[in-house]
């Protein structure tokens, strides 16, 4: 698990922790192109994974004179189970038990900068870099006992830590290790394990984080005691924009227990030596504030329109043959809200400047790119600023885990000497985190008199995705100070992975078919990345146009995607999930039930998943249930399958709720939906009450990363599946349960 | 002074009278199972039990515990040792992220000590005040019925612990 570094404190143990590295191996540049997780989009040497920016071996892994090793990634455990995961990539071609590996997770002090955990790259950058890396490094210990023993190499055979050959030759990895040995660069091919001989990759090894979390361990950055540490809280705007008028913080200030306010321009911060004080000094804070306030929100009862009205940069990103058809047999206009990350836990982080450092414990997802925007925040250079990563709740994007770094390290360099801990409370977090943008996309299909798809069209209008650090602009705390940063300019992701626009290629065969990204420059609502990103409403509008086309021309939704599919891998998973769901012997449902189907390859890059579910709505409330869900998934080689189902599992369940329940609340001035009554997600009684995965083994495949493969497939199977209930297509998110009485209500049923 | 019993044993509180439980075991016992999640007694995160009750830590003022006995995670067991409820979370492996999970663990608790056969209503009726953003539900269920199959001394082989 993640034990927090409280050590590091002190100076000597930073020395000591990270001094020796830094002189053993460079870290790689800060070259960031605009791709999702920061990566170069072109490579540099043509070196597997993240190896290609940091290519030294002692970069990822090294040895220690015991035998045991220590991994370092770039990436972070954002509850995804990356951290065991890697454990077991390293640990299988190691040849080294798991129990004698340890892994450091992302800090600009330690770990090669692999930019963002996110794009659910992480086992496809990091696991392939630390999976050659590591074959590399057992090779090299192989040779090296080879050219101690005179034996030949092709006699040694590497097992639990040790070299054997003949004669009862034996030499432990401690040593043959030397300070220069794994100082190499990595070459372009290592000797991979045959998947056949797996023994700790494929395996459910069970999660090295979850017992502490289930027993009360130190497993979060919200757990971390620092020696004097303090509390700090922050007064935020009660609007986007609002300017500070008046304020006199003098009452504050003589509270017993607060140490500072702290402000700069409309940045207000409050310090006190016990959290509850520091809370109660942030909520007069807020009351003695006047503020003038500007904002301009869309009218929130038509964001649809709101959105399509606002100027575009427009990209065609797909365009062959003539898909302009005289006649359309369909033409929908569908939509999302905005939608709220909606962390558990509220952002956390601990800021301690010390002399003329600054360290940031906090649960970003880049620690390199929040590094240089606090840099730049606190005019600090770089190599003066550390992050360290540390967990927090799960993120599922960008929430508010790299304004509240700032926010700490503002606030800690005001009180310098003393490690501050700043969390955002409940409505901070639901109102000042970049939310998942609000989105339209119009899909026109015609079908032809074969009974397939003879023109497509697909325009989708969103605004940014990746409005990440680097630029400081980025962060709430650079925005309020007295000297404000300028906004970030607004990212638009290229193709082939997409932002706004991901997933909006279809993946069927269509011969006549053109797709334009309309993207917003400008931000309505403040918004970055959420799972998915595009790819949600993208493969929501895709597949509920297949579905009804299919309806159209009188065929099965499975069959009319089939004829439509050349990917041998997407009718695996189409027709794996149909066989699990028993979809073309479902009986005929009761009154008020409905099947639904959907496929999507997420990106049409990664994971392959097909999702099958039945629903069960009652036509008076419109309250919807779903009775079972089959899914089929294809995630290339396959690391841990119980963290692929786990993975899937909860894409369906957290899909489930953005589909049912969730939208961003707001009115002309400010965002309204601050707290969970206000911003429903599911709970327990709308769990689906079966949800059964299946994995289609690929040995050997490349990695495909899971987070973000079930969103898109769940949210669409259940538009169809309300869709085969009530006759009726619903088309603006959230199917919501007035949405589905309406829909429950209203006659004629197609069926 | 306000006195009370927290996982066994006796502690004396310094904290104000109005300060929530959440802030005083969080702060002054260093405590890190209850998580701060809305302050609002709205998404479960902080669920400790008093009495055997499970209350929302963050909206209950310690003032209102005197002489009372307060249970959390830390009181059902280890990671070396856990408890049936702990271990059946682990076995399942029945959680994501895991910043609910503390208080998922303390609800299935209270249920099962006062309903040891509860069936799947009762289990979903007992977690509905807490929340999770993960969607580990699934797994959050089915952890707690493998919990109920411990405690009447009837565990389950199980698939995940057979691979495991």
């Amino acid at each position: 698990m993640t034990k927090p570094t409280i050590h590091a404190l002190s100076r000597r143990a930073v020395l000591r922790g990270t001094g020796a590295l830094i002189l053993a191996f460079s870290l790689s540049g800060r070259a960031f192109a605009q791709t999702e997780t920061g990566a170069s989009a072109t490579p540099l040497r043509g070196l597997p994974g993240s190896l290609d920016a940091t290519p030294r071996l002692d970069a990822w892994i090294r040895i220690a004179p015991d035998g045991n090793a220590t991994i370092f990634t770039g990436k972070a455990e954002l509850g995804q189970g990356i951290r065991t995961a890697l454990l077991q990539v390293a640990a299988e071609e190691l040849k080294l038990p798991l129990s004698r590996l340890d892994l450091i997770t992302a800090d600009t002090g330690r770990t090669p900068n692999e930019g963002y955990t996110a794009a659910s790259h992480s086992v496809q950058d990091s696991g392939t870099a630390i999976r050659n890396a590591a074959a590399q490094v057992r090779e090299i210990l192989i040779g090296e006992a080879a050219r101690r023993s005179g034996v030949s190499r092709a006699d040694l055979t590497a097992r639990d830590g040790v070299v054997t050959g003949p004669a009862g030759l034996s030499l432990g990895y401690g040593e043959l290790v030397s300070d220069t040995l794994l100082h190499v660069d990595a070459a372009p091919t290592s000797t991979l394990t045959d998947p056949r001989d797996f023994t700790v990759m494929d395996r459910p090894v069970p999660r090295v984080d979850i017992p502490a979390k289930v027993t009360g361990g130190a497993a979060y950055v919200q757990d971390m005691r620092l020696p004097g540490m303090v509390h700090g809280r922050i007064v935020r705007p009660p609007s986007y924009g609002a300017r500070l008028v008046a304020l006199d913080a003098g009452p504050v200030e003589a509270m017993p227990g607060v140490l500072k306010v702290v402000r700069d321009g409309a940045f207000l911060g409050v310090i006190a030596e016990q959290e509850w004080t520091a809370i109660k000094a942030m909520r007069w804070l807020a009351t003695l504030a006047r503020w003038e306030e500007t904002a301009q929100l869309p009218d929130e009862a038509r964001l649809p329109e709101a959105l399509m009205a606002l100027p575009t940069r427009d990209t065609t990103i797909l365009d062959v043959g003539q898909p302009d058809a005289p006649a359309f047999t369909l033409d929908t206009l569908f939509s999302r809200p905005y939608l709220a990350h909606g962390s558990i836990g509220p952002s956390c982080a601990i800021a301690y400047l010390e002399g003329d450092a600054m360290t940031v414990w906090t649960h970003t997802q880049g620690v390199y790119p929040l590094r240089d925007a606090l840099a730049g925040l606190l005019a600090m250079p770089p190599e003066k600023v550390r992050c360290i990563h540390a967990e927090g709740a799960g993120c599922y994007g960008q929430n508010g885990a790299d304004d509240a770094g700032a926010d700490a390290a503002m606030l800690a360099r005001a009180l310098p000497g003393r490690p501050v801990r700043v969390q955002w409370m409940r409505e901070q977090e639901h109102a000042w985190e970049p939310f998942g943008p609000g989105m339209v996309a119009r899909v026109r299909a015609a079908l032809g008199p074969d009974g397939a798809i003879s023109a497509w069209q697909h325009d989708v209008w969103s605004q940014s995705h990746m409005m990440r650090p680097g630029p400081p602009g980025t962060l709430l705390a650079a925005r309020d100070k007295a000297e404000p940063f300028p906004p970030a300019p607004p990212v638009d992701l290229p193709m082939p992975e997409g932002g706004g626009d991901r997933n909006a290629v279809p993946l069927y065969v269509l011969p006549n078919a053109r797709a334009v990204n309309h993207f917003l420059p400008e931000m309505p609502l403040r918004g970055s990345s959420m799972r998915s990103l595009g790819g949600y409403l993208n493969v929501f509008a895709i597949e509920s146009t297949m579905d009804e086309l299919a309806r159209r021309a009188g065929q099965d939704p499975v069959a009319f995607r089939m004829r439509h599919l050349q990917d041998e891998r997407a009718k695996a998973v189409i027709t794996t999930a149909a066989e699990r769901f028993d979809w073309k012997d479902r009986p005929k449902p009761p009154a008020g039930g409905g099947y639904g189907f959907a496929f999507a390859r997420y990106k049409n890059l990664e994971a392959y998943c097909a999702i099958a579910l039945e629903v069960a709505i009652d036509a008076d409330t419109g309250r919807l249930l779903v009775t079972r869900v089959a899914a089929a998934v294809d995630t290339g080689q396959v690391v841990n399958p119980d963290g692929v189902r786990n993975q899937i599992e909860g894409g369906i369940v957290q899909a489930t709720s953005w589909t049912l329940f969730e939208g961003v609340r707001f009115d002309r001035r400010r965002i309204t939906s601050v707290d969970w009554a206000a911003y429903p997600i599911l709970r327990f009684s709308r769990v689906p009450r079966a949800v059964e995965v299946h994995i289609i083994p690929r040995p050997g495949l490349p990695f495909l990363g899971a987070g973000e493969a079930a969103q898109g497939p769940m949210g669409a199977a259940l538009g169809n599946a309300i869709r085969d209930a009530s006759g009726q297509r619903l088309a603006t998110l959230p199917l919501d349960a007035s949405r589905i009485r309406h829909a429950m209500m209203d006659p004629p049923p197609l069926r | 002074m306000i006195t009370f019993t927290v996982n066994g044993t006796r502690r004396t509180i310094a904290a104000a009278p109005d300060t929530p439980l959440l802030y005083v075991l969080r702060g002054e016992l260093e405590l890190n199972g209850a998580k701060f999640g809305c302050g609002l007694g709205q998404c479960g995160a902080c669920t400790v039990l008093v009495d055997g009750e499970p209350v929302f830590s963050c909206i209950t003022p310690v003032m209102l515990l005197d002489e009372r006995t307060v249970r959390t995670i830390e009181g059902l067991g280890s990671a070396d040792a856990p408890g049936p409820v702990q271990a059946a979370f682990i076995a399942e492996q029945a959680a994501q992220c895991g910043y609910c999970i503390a208080g998922m663990v303390m609800r299935a608790q209270a249920l099962l000590e006062r309903d040891g056969d509860p069936d799947d209503d009762a289990i979903l009726a007992a977690l509905e005040p807490s929340l999770c953003r993960c969607g580990t539900h699934v797994r959050i269920v089915r952890a707690v019925k493998r919990a109920a199959r411990t405690m009447a001394g009837k565990p389950m082989a199980g698939k995940v612990e057979a691979v495991r």
